[in-house]
């Protein structure tokens, strides 16, 4: 299965994609340049965090106007896997290819720290890994991070099971006084396009993939969709 | 020159004595400056000399100190004189790393000041030829509880948050510590390390007559005009009129100039690097030229501006960020030039090296300036200072201090009632002490998926070394290697007693850095004193650097480089200066060789044994002390004592075992005794591991006092915990190399309270783990809020 990686200027995270991909799960996997407009050769797109163009703007307002990013639109509506991490996910907001918006979070600064997380569906290929209700722990770092939509688009994506990642206690920590890390509406850490094929999460998957880090809750995504694809082909 | 001829020379200058004063030139510096020249320099080159001769980038007061550091050893590839230190790793892997301070800008916009600073000490590792891969920060403040150290205190924050996220470059570790002393006067030293990407290390020396000069980066402004002089000089109340001498970062910029330079350095086109930090034009151009011995023409109307009608003055002094000066190989301009516009960035030839020794700089068609280089960046003004005879009166006065002048105390804890439970919450929430959680999260301490032991949870930052080329699939585990970094300094040791505090300095870095299991390397190191034209302040830096100087020998960490920092004082409204704390940053890198062989300070399972390393409870010992303690400081309102004296053989016995320990797989947990002394060390360790622990203290000498026991500091001391089935092995090593220096001390328990008790059973401290948790986690958002 082949990774491509877009890297906008200011991307930060695909080096560390890349190491997943390539150095850890053995997958042949590029670099998509943001000027580029051609990833018909890429199985899966990756959008990985980072401050594309420097977000001075608006998180991900400048990226989605980048030839990759148009490329990726049309790669998605074919049906081919993409994942947006973090500012990825803020890009994938902006473009319109997943419902709502990433907004500051609610105490106003940028949180660095590991939460957990309820995997919500495990019937996509990103978490056929992982078991019905699992929970896990990934990284987390972002300053606009706050999940949030109008009352009908939130509606209309819980109704349809688009959630895919909630922010929740971790298991043995209070519930009553338990809040999520960023003001998130309804916990809401990831989220999937109608089809499934398109995935926007703020946590990230990728820094807890690497056996030498300790972590590797985030490996299971990876390999899932390794699987998946194997098994289609 | 005669002192006649001098004078004669200040009094004939074509500028007013206030305009000479204005660019930081004394007026023996004028003369000399028209000696070196054989003329009056103009408004350009005084600008020049002004910045050039700064403490900041000359070092005229710190040099005949700093030539007393070792600077050679081993792994050492480059020591002092280049952007940045440079060390051997094995396996191939080459470590960058330096710290710098971005002292006085913090102090009039912290923002700004703070993030410029992280992006300044990420050019000077990139500029090398080395990726980024860990940011550090030592960090100074006055008490929060004043609102103005409050805003200083988030600003700088806010400022590494915004930079350091931004480019992709985690911010790890460090430490930040607030006292009265640096009220108006916040440090804010950073460190970054960087892992040699490029074959070659590139260097600064210029080279190649005729070969083309290239400036990079961003655009050049008045921003950040004559920085490095303002660096140098007080502050008072007129310095916040100085903001337009705090530069303005750009971290996407900076982002895209780290990949286009290291991408240009593999080329091979690059000749030469050197970034432009303090003094922009003229120090960039200056230090090229005279490393390399040759001369550089450079031509202003070529620099790339973001505003119009900039004068030669303006051109030469911008601090404007993200540039950088490269000499490239001829003919090869253009490659190097595509790179940069891939990048977005700017990128033209300014300029040529020549022959003749000169920095020629050339405006709309005439020569703007012509100066010869060495005079600006290699033979500079040098002050050696007298060493007064007696130590101040200040230090005189505070080593009279004993004990005895405390309030009586017993088991129960102090004649006033306060009970030790009670003492010990209280150090707890000094923020000194209390858990920096409200600081390292808002910094990306995981970007670069490098990061092994996080923040707050290890006396030092563990970062794995991979290559910077992605490998191959199967290849990924094979990187068993790690870098271990800590910055250390307890500025009331050093202010107490310089020599030894700042000798302690360096044996706490290497007691930290032994702590992770790492063996320690070498020295980058950051001097912020107050002012050295003052006797005392010369007394401190003078002390201060022989005590550096000796511990780096005596740690075996040669010193690569750093920066000096001086006139860290504030005016008050009376005109008095008031100096900081002598600050003497010491920031040290340790090698960890196998990287599952590594520990971080929390207790990992009850029933794991505890034992102290280091000087045992209950013996007197004039290495451990209340002398210049947190205790003495924050419960007793004291500043006073002698810090504790450093037995370097002691140090280096308990942080060999310490090491040894962990390499064994012995080890599950161990921390250093820093600010707060053993007791406080116990409480962190319960918190990080969420255990509590019943620990038992001998008889102790008749005259020692139970403070002393529990929060005196010193004594090279380690608390470890090992699980009870290597306990046979640990004491038969202990009992061969550190006969007499360990004591077994309790365990750690599953009950989450934390127990001490004397021998005979009585409790001295009894307390929830999770009371202490929560007040040494919140007690700085809690201060914030009010």
């Amino acid at each position: 299965m082949k990774f491509g990686i877009i890297v906008f200027p200011g991307s930060n995270c695909d080096r560390d994609m890349q190491w997943v991909a390539q150095g850890i799960l053995g997958q042949p996997t590029r670099a998509i340049w943001h000027e580029e407009t051609d990833v018909a050769d890429c199985d899966v797109i990756v959008i990985p965090g980072g401050f594309s163009y420097g977000d001075y703007l608006r998180c991900g307002a400048i990226a989605r106007f980048s030839p990759a990013l148009r490329a990726t639109v049309e790669a998605a509506q074919q049906g081919r896997y993409v994942i947006g991490i973090c500012n990825g996910f803020q890009i994938l907001t902006e473009s319109g290819l997943l419902p709502g918006a990433l907004i500051r979070n609610r105490d106003l600064h940028f949180i660095c720290d590991r939460v957990a997380l309820r995997v919500e569906r495990t019937d996509l290929p990103w978490t056929s890994g992982y078991g019905a209700g699992q929970v896990i722990t990934l990284p987390i770092a972002h300053g606009e991070g706050r999940y949030f939509a109008d009352e009908d688009t939130l509606k209309r994506i819980e109704d349809n099971h688009q959630v895919v990642f909630r922010y929740c206690p971790a298991p043995g920590q209070a519930v009553d006084s338990w809040q999520n890390p960023n003001g998130s509406l309804n916990d809401i850490a990831g989220i999937c396009s109608d089809r499934g094929n398109i995935l926007g999460m703020m946590p990230h998957p990728e820094r807890a993939a690497d056996p030498a880090m300790g972590n590797t809750d985030g490996l299971a995504l990876f390999e899932g969709l390794v699987a998946q694809a194997l098994a289609i082909a | 020159m005669s002192a006649s001829e001098s004078a004669s020379a200040y009094a004939n200058a074509p500028f007013s004595a206030a305009e000479i004063a204005a660019e930081g030139i004394k007026p023996d510096e004028y003369a000399e400056i028209c000696r070196r020249l054989g003329r009056h320099p103009n408004r350009a080159e005084l600008g020049m000399f002004g910045v050039m001769w700064s403490e900041h980038c000359c070092y005229k007061n710190s040099r005949p100190l700093l030539s007393q550091f070792p600077t050679t050893g081993d792994r050492i590839l480059v020591g002092p004189g280049e952007n940045a230190g440079v060390v051997d790793l094995g396996d191939g892997l080459h470590l960058a790393f330096k710290v710098e301070s971005h002292n006085h800008p913090s102090a009039v916009e912290p923002f700004q000041g703070a993030a410029t600073g992280v992006g300044g000490i990420l050019r000077d590792i990139f500029t090398m030829g080395a990726r980024p891969i860990a940011i550090l920060n030592a960090l100074r403040f006055g008490p929060l509880t004043d609102p103005n150290n409050q805003r200083l205190f988030e600003g700088v924050v806010a400022g590494i948050s915004h930079y350091g996220n931004c480019v992709g470059v985690p911010t790890v570790g460090g430490e930040v510590y607030f006292d009265g002393a640096y009220s108006g006067n916040p440090l804010v030293n950073a460190m970054a390390l960087g892992l040699m990407e490029t074959e070659e290390i590139v260097k600064a020396g210029a080279s190649g007559i005729g070969n083309p000069v290239l400036y990079v980066g961003s655009t050049t402004g008045r921003d950040g005009m004559g920085g490095a002089s303002f660096a140098s000089a007080e502050l008072s109340e007129a310095s916040l009129d100085d903001r337009p001498a705090v530069q303005v970062g750009d971290p996407f910029t900076e982002k895209s100039l780290i990949e286009a330079c290291l991408e240009a350095f593999k080329t091979g086109a690059v000749v030469a690097a050197q970034d432009m930090g303090a003094a922009g034009i003229t120090c960039s151009t200056a230090e090229m030229a005279a490393k390399g011995g040759v001369g550089i023409d450079l031509d202003l109307d070529k620099i790339p501006v973001r505003e119009t009608g900039m004068v030669p003055y303006e051109y030469l002094l911008s601090e404007s960020q993200e540039r950088m000066l490269f000499v490239a190989a001829p003919g090869r301009e253009q490659e190097l030039i595509e790179i940069f516009h891939r990048w977005g960035l700017q990128a033209v030839v300014a300029g040529t090296v020549i022959d003749e020794p000169m920095v020629r700089i050339r405006f709309q068609g005439a020569i703007a300036a012509e100066v010869p280089s060495a005079a600006l960046a290699e033979d500079t003004p040098l002050y050696r200072r007298e060493l007064m005879e007696q130590p101040p009166a200040y230090a005189q006065a505070a080593w009279d201090w004993t004990a005895d002048r405390l309030p009586s105390c017993d088991r129960a804890g102090l004649a006033d009632g306060k009970s030790w439970t009670a003492i010990l919450q209280q150090l707890l929430e000094t923020p000194s002490i209390a858990s920096k959680n409200w600081v390292y999260r808002q910094y990306d301490h995981q970007v670069q998926n490098n990061t092994v032991l996080m923040p707050g949870g290890a006396d030092a930052a563990v970062v794995r070394l991979r290559p910077q080329l992605i490998p191959k699939a199967q290849e990924a585990g094979t990187y068993n290697r790690a870098v271990a970094a800590t910055t250390d300094c307890n500025g009331r040791h050093v202010y107490l007693d310089p020599y030894e505090g700042a000798k302690g300095a360096i044996a706490e870095a290497a007691r930290n850095l032994s702590c992770v299991g790492a063996e320690p390397i070498a020295v980058t190191d950051n001097l912020n004193f107050g002012s050295p034209e003052n006797a005392v302040g010369y007394w401190q830096l003078a002390n201060a650097c022989k005590g550096l100087a000796d511990g780096c020998r005596a740690f075996g960490t040669p010193v690569t480089g750093g920066n000096v920092s001086l006139y860290n004082e504030t005016l008050g409204p009376d005109g008095t200066p008031q100096a900081i704390y002598p600050t003497p940053v010491v920031g040290m890198v340790g090698l960890i060789e196998d990287l599952t062989a590594i520990c971080g300070l929390a207790f990992q399972g009850r029933g794991d044994r505890l034992y102290l390393l280091g000087i045992p409870l209950g013996q007197p010992s004039e290495t451990v002390t209340l002398g210049g303690s947190e205790y003495l400081a924050a419960v007793q309102g004291t500043v006073a004592g002698r810090p504790p004296r450093i037995d370097d053989a002691l140090e280096l016995a308990v942080q060999a075992t310490c090491r040894t320990g962990i390499r064994n797989g012995w080890i599950r947990s161990a921390h250093d005794s820093a600010e707060g002394g053993f007791a406080v060390a116990l409480a962190e360790s319960c918190i990080g591991g969420n255990f509590g622990a019943v620990v038992t203290v001998p008889a102790i000498a008749a005259d020692q006092r139970w403070d002393e026991v529990l929060f005196g500091e010193g004594g090279a001391r380690i608390l470890v915990s090992v699980a009870p089935e290597h306990i046979n092995a640990w004491e038969a090593h202990l009992n061969d190399h550190l006969a007499g220096r360990w004591q077994p001390l309790g365990e750690v328990t599953g009950t989450g309270t934390l127990v001490i008790q004397t021998d005979g059973g009585d409790a001295l401290i009894t307390a929830p783990v999770a009371d202490l948790s929560d007040r040494w986690t919140h007690a700085i958002a809690r201060t914030l809020e009010g």
